[in-house]
C-alpha cells in the first residue's frame, strides 16, 4: 500500500516540484498540470487506504507513531490541504495574479511534502525513543544528532528528506516527459538528466551513512540472501532511468523510476523486519509486527475484503487511465 | 487549558467544518443522478446543462470535503492515541473499508464525470455520475458504521495488550444502531442538497435571470426536499430516537431535559435546563407525549436523569438539550415550509408567489444548522463515553501530546479553515453569477469543467 502510494502520488508530487521550471508560460503550465489533473486525488486515496490498513492491522503502531510524530503529521495535513486546493482551485479564475499564486503554493507544498515523507521514513529507520511508558513524543528538532534525545529533524532525516525530494522530482520530470508535448517535454527531459545525478549522489550517500545510524538494517541480508533482490532492483532501476532517458524511451524511463522507488522502499522494509518502529533507547521496547498487530481473526477478515477491494480499485484505475491515455491536449475538457 | 479539553475542541471544530461539505455532496450526488436520468429520458438539454452546473458546485465542495476529511482519519492517531490503540482493531476495519471501497470509486469516477462528458458519451457519463453517487453513499455508510460502533459497541472481544479485537465481521456491519442512523443521516444530506437547490432556484427567479433553470431547480429541490424531510422525521428520526431510548436511556433523559422519572412523561417543546437545581425553567410541555413517542403508550414510565448515577450523565446537558431541540424544531419547520411550497407548486402558483420564493431562498443555511445540531446531539449524548460503556473520553486522548502543542495546531487549523471558507464562498459566488446557461461564444475556457 505504502509503496503504491509512493510510486503513484510520487509522480504527481514530483510534477508539482518541477512544474514551475518545465512550464514557463501559462499554456505550458496548464498542459503540465492537466497531465496529473484526472488522477491526483485517486493517487492520494492510496495514502488514506494505506493509513486505514495500518490502523486496523497495527492499531498500536498507529496510535504510538501518530501521536509521537504529532507536529510533523499535522503539518503534513496542512500541506496536503494547500496542495489539494491549489490544483483544484487554480483553474476557476482567469487572472495573471491568481494563477502564479497557486502555482507557487502547489510547488512549495509538493516539495515540502516530499521532504516530510522522506524525513518520516528516516525517523522510522533511525528509531524513536520508545521507553517504558509505551508512548513517546518527538519535538521538531533538538540538536540534530541521531542519538539520545532526538527530534524529527536531524542530519540523517534531513538527508533522507532531500533524497526523497530529488528522487520524486526525477520521477515527476519523467512523467512530464511521458505525458506532455513540445517545450515542457524537452525541458523535463533535460532536467531529469541533472536530477538523475543528484539522485545517484544521494543514494550513495545514504548507503554510506545508514549502517552508522541503524546497524540492524543490514543484518538480515546475510541470513536470507534472497532479500538482496530488492536493492538489486533499485540499482538496476536507477541505471535504467539514465539509459532510457538518453534513448528517449519515456515510458521505460518512467517505469524504471517506479522500480527504483519500489526497490528502495522494499529494501528498507525487508531490512527492518520484524521491526515496524524500532526504539533507539532499548531494543526490547521496539514495536514489531508481532507485538503491535491485532488478532489473527481481525487480520484474516481484513485481508478477505482488502484483496478484492484493491482489485476492484485497480480496475477503476485502469479504466480511468485508459480513458485519459495519451498525451495531454489543451483543447479538451480539464484543468 | 487542560489537554483533553483542547483535543476535544480541535476534533469538534475540524469535524463540524468538514461535514459542512460532504452533506451537500452526498445529497447532490443523488440529485445529479436524477438530472442525468431525466436528461436521458426526455432528451431535454436543460437537464444536462443543469447537471453540469451542479457538478461544478459539487467539485468545489468535494475538494474541500477531501482535504478537510484526511485530517479526521489522521486525528484518531495523533490526538486520540488511547482510543486508537484500544479500538483500532475494530474501527480501523470500517475506516479502511471506506478508503478501499468508496474513495477509490468516488475519486476515479468523479474525474471521469467532470472531464469525460465528450469522451464517454451520454450513457457512460450517466454511469460515471451513478458511481460517484454510489461511492459517496458507501463512504457515508462506513463512517456511520464507525460512529454506530462507538455509540453501541458490538462484535468485540478482548485482544492483545488490553485492547479490543474484532469478534465477528458481519455483526459489526449489522449493528442494530447502524441502519436507522445511516438512513437518517443520508436523508438529511438529501434535505440539505434539495433546500440549497430550491433556494438557488428561488434566487434566480427573484433576480429575474436564468428563469428556466430557476424553475427546474425549484421543481427538483422542493419535490425531493419534501419527501426527504418527511422521511427524516418518520420513520428514521422516530426509530433513531427509540434506539437512543433503548440503548442510551440516560442520553434520552438529558436530551429531553427530563430530570425526574415519570409515568406519562411530558414532551418539552421549549425550556432551559438548570442542572444545579435539576429543573427545566420556563417549560412549555405537551402532556404524556414523551411516553407515547418512546414506548407507544401514553402512560409508559420514562426514566429521568435521577434514575442514573451522576457519573454516567452526559457532561454538557444544556448544550445537548439545545442541540436536540434545534434539530427537531428545524426539521419540523422544513416539513411545514416544503409542504406549503409543494402545494403551491402543484397548484402552479409557486413561481409567481414572491413571498414563498423569499422564504425558500432564506431557508438555505438552516439544513446545515440542523445537521450540525443533529451530530452534536449524537456526540454530546454519547458523553462521558468515547466508546459507549467501555472507554471514557478522558481515557482516549493522546497523553504524550501536551496542551500547548494542541493549541498550536488548533490555531493553525482555525487559520487554514478560515482561508478555505473565504475561498469557498468566493468560488461558489462566481459559479452562481456565471449561471447554468452554457456560454455561447465558446473559447477554450468556456468548457473548463472545474
Amino acid at each position: 500500500m505504502i509503496v503504491t502510494y509512493a510510486v503513484l502520488d510520487g509522480f504527481d508530487l514530483g510534477v508539482g516540484i518541477v512544474h514551475l521550471y518545465v512550464g514557463r508560460t501559462e499554456t505550458e503550465r496548464r498542459t503540465v498540470l492537466r497531465s496529473v489533473g484526472p488522477v491526483w486525488d485517486g493517487n492520494e486515496v492510496w495514502l488514506i487506504a494505506g493509513g486505514g490498513a495500518l490502523f486496523f492491522a497495527f492499531p498500536k503502531m498507529y496510535a504510538l507513531a501518530f501521536s509521537g510524530f504529532y507536529l510533523p503529521l499535522i503539518m503534513v495535513l496542512w500541506l496536503l490541504i494547500l496542495r489539494g486546493i491549489s490544483i483544484e482551485f487554480r483553474s476557476h479564475i482567469e487572472s495573471v495574479v491568481w494563477h502564479p499564486f497557486w502555482d507557487v503554493a502547489f510547488a512549495g507544498a509538493s516539495a515540502m511534502l516530499a521532504i516530510f515523507f522522506g524525513a518520516a521514513l528516516g525517523n522510522i529507520v533511525r528509531g524513536v525513543p520508545l521507553g517504558g511508558s509505551g508512548y513517546f513524543f518527538l519535538p521538531l528538532f533538538t540538536d540534530f544528532t541521531t542519538g539520545g534525545r532526538v527530534g524529527i529533524l536531524d542530519w540523517f532525516t534531513i538527508l533522507m528528506g532531500l533524497s526523497s525530494l530529488v528522487a520524486l522530482a526525477l520521477h515527476g520530470a519523467l512523467w512530464v516527459t511521458l505525458k506532455t508535448p513540445g517545450e515542457p517535454r524537452e525541458r523535463a527531459r533535460h532536467l531529469a538528466g541533472h536530477l538523475w545525478w543528484a539522485t545517484l549522489v544521494m543514494t550513495v550517500a545514504l548507503l554510506a551513512v545508514v549502517p552508522l545510524v541503524q546497524p540492524h538494517l543490514g543484518a538480515r541480508f546475510p541470513d536470507e540472501p534472497w532479500g538482496v533482490i530488492f536493492p538489486v532492483i533499485a540499482a538496476a532501476g536507477l541505471f535504467a532511468i539514465r539509459w532510457f532517458n538518453r534513448m528517449g524511451r519515456a515510458r521505460d524511463a518512467f517505469l524504471a523510476s517506479c522500480a527504483y522507488i519500489a526497490g528502495m522502499l522494499f529494501s528498507v522494509a525487508f531490512g527492518l523486519y520484524p521491526y515496524v518502529l524500532p526504539s533507539n533507547l532499548n531494543t526490547a521496547a521496539s514495536l514489531t509486527i508481532y507485538n503491535s498487530s491485532t488478532t489473527a481473526y481481525g487480520l484474516e477478515v481484513g485481508l478477505a475484503w482488502f484483496i478484492p477491494g484493491i482489485l476492484l480499485a485497480i480496475g477503476y484505475f485502469i479504466f480511468v487511465y485508459r480513458s485519459f491515455a495519451g498525451e495531454v491536449r489543451l483543447d479538451e475538457e480539464g484543468y | 487549558m487542560e489537554a483533553l479539553t483542547v483535543h476535544r475542541i480541535q476534533f469538534a471544530f475540524t469535524v463540524v467544518f468538514h461535514y459542512l461539505f460532504p452533506q451537500l455532496t452526498m445529497g447532490l450526488a443523488l440529485l445529479i443522478v436524477a438530472m442525468k436520468t431525466l436528461a436521458l429520458r426526455t432528451g431535454d438539454e436543460h437537464y444536462n446543462h443543469a447537471a453540469r452546473f451542479w457538478a461544478r458546485i459539487f467539485a468545489i465542495n468535494f475538494a474541500i470535503g477531501v482535504v478537510t476529511g484526511i485530517p479526521m482519519e489522521f486525528q484518531f492517531g495523533t490526538n486520540w492515541a488511547g482510543f486508537s490503540r484500544y479500538s483500532g482493531g475494530i474501527i480501523g476495519q470500517t475506516l479502511a473499508m471506506e478508503g478501499v471501497f468508496s474513495f477509490f470509486l468516488e475519486s476515479s469516477f468523479l474525474g471521469a464525470f467532470l472531464f469525460g462528458e465528450k469522451r464517454l458519451g451520454p450513457r457512460l457519463h450517466w454511469l460515471a455520475a451513478f458511481l460517484v453517487f454510489l461511492g459517496s453513499w458507501l463512504s457515508g455508510f462506513f463512517i456511520i458504521a464507525t460512529n454506530a460502533w462507538m455509540q453501541h459497541p458490538v462484535a468485540y472481544q478482548s485482544g492483545p495488550n488490553g485492547a479490543l479485537a474484532l469478534k465477528s465481521f458481519w455483526e459489526l456491519l449489522l449493528n442494530p444502531w447502524l441502519g436507522w442512523q445511516y438512513l437518517h443521516n443520508m436523508i438529511a444530506s438529501v434535505v440539505t442538497a434539495s433546500v440549497v437547490m430550491a433556494a438557488l432556484g428561488a434566487f434566480y427567479l427573484l433576480a429575474s435571470r436564468d428563469q428556466d433553470y430557476g424553475r427546474l431547480f425549484i421543481r427538483i429541490g422542493v419535490t425531493a426536499g419534501l419527501i426527504a424531510s418527511a422521511l427524516l422525521i418518520f420513520p428514521t428520526g422516530d426509530e433513531q430516537g427509540r434506539n437512543v431510548a433503548y440503548y442510551q436511556p440516560v442520553t434520552l433523559a438529558a436530551m429531553e431535559g427530563l430530570f425526574r422519572s415519570a409515568a406519562g412523561a411530558p414532551l418539552a417543546i421549549i425550556g432551559q435546563p438548570d442542572v444545579q437545581a435539576e429543573t427545566l425553567d420556563n417549560p412549555i410541555l405537551v402532556p404524556r407525549a414523551l411516553s407515547f413517542l418512546t414506548y407507544r403508550r401514553w402512560m409508559a414510565e420514562v426514566r429521568g436523569l435521577d434514575a442514573f448515577p451522576r457519573d454516567t450523565w452526559p457532561d454538557n446537558i444544556p448544550l445537548l438539550y439545545y442541540s436536540y431541540h434545534i434539530m427537531v424544531g428545524l426539521g419540523t419547520i422544513f416539513v411545514a415550509v416544503l409542504a406549503l411550497a409543494g402545494f403551491l407548486l402543484w397548484r402552479g402558483r409557486l413561481y409567481d408567489t414572491p413571498l414563498m420564493l423569499w422564504v425558500l431562498m432564506l431557508l438555505a443555511p438552516f439544513p446545515y444548522i440542523a445537521t450540525t445540531a443533529g451530530w452534536m446531539t449524537a456526540e454530546l449524548g454519547r458523553q462521558p463515553w468515547l466508546v459507549y460503556g467501555l472507554l471514557r473520553t478522558a481515557e482516549g486522548s493522546s497523553v504524550a501530546v501536551s496542551s500547548g502543542n494542541v493549541i498550536f495546531t488548533l490555531l493553525g487549523f482555525a487559520g487554514i479553515y478560515s482561508v478555505l471558507a473565504v475561498l469557498f464562498l468566493f468560488l461558489v459566488y462566481l459559479e452562481v453569477e456565471r449561471g447554468p446557461e452554457p456560454e455561447t461564444q465558446a473559447g477554450p475556457q468556456a468548457q473548463t469543467a472545474a
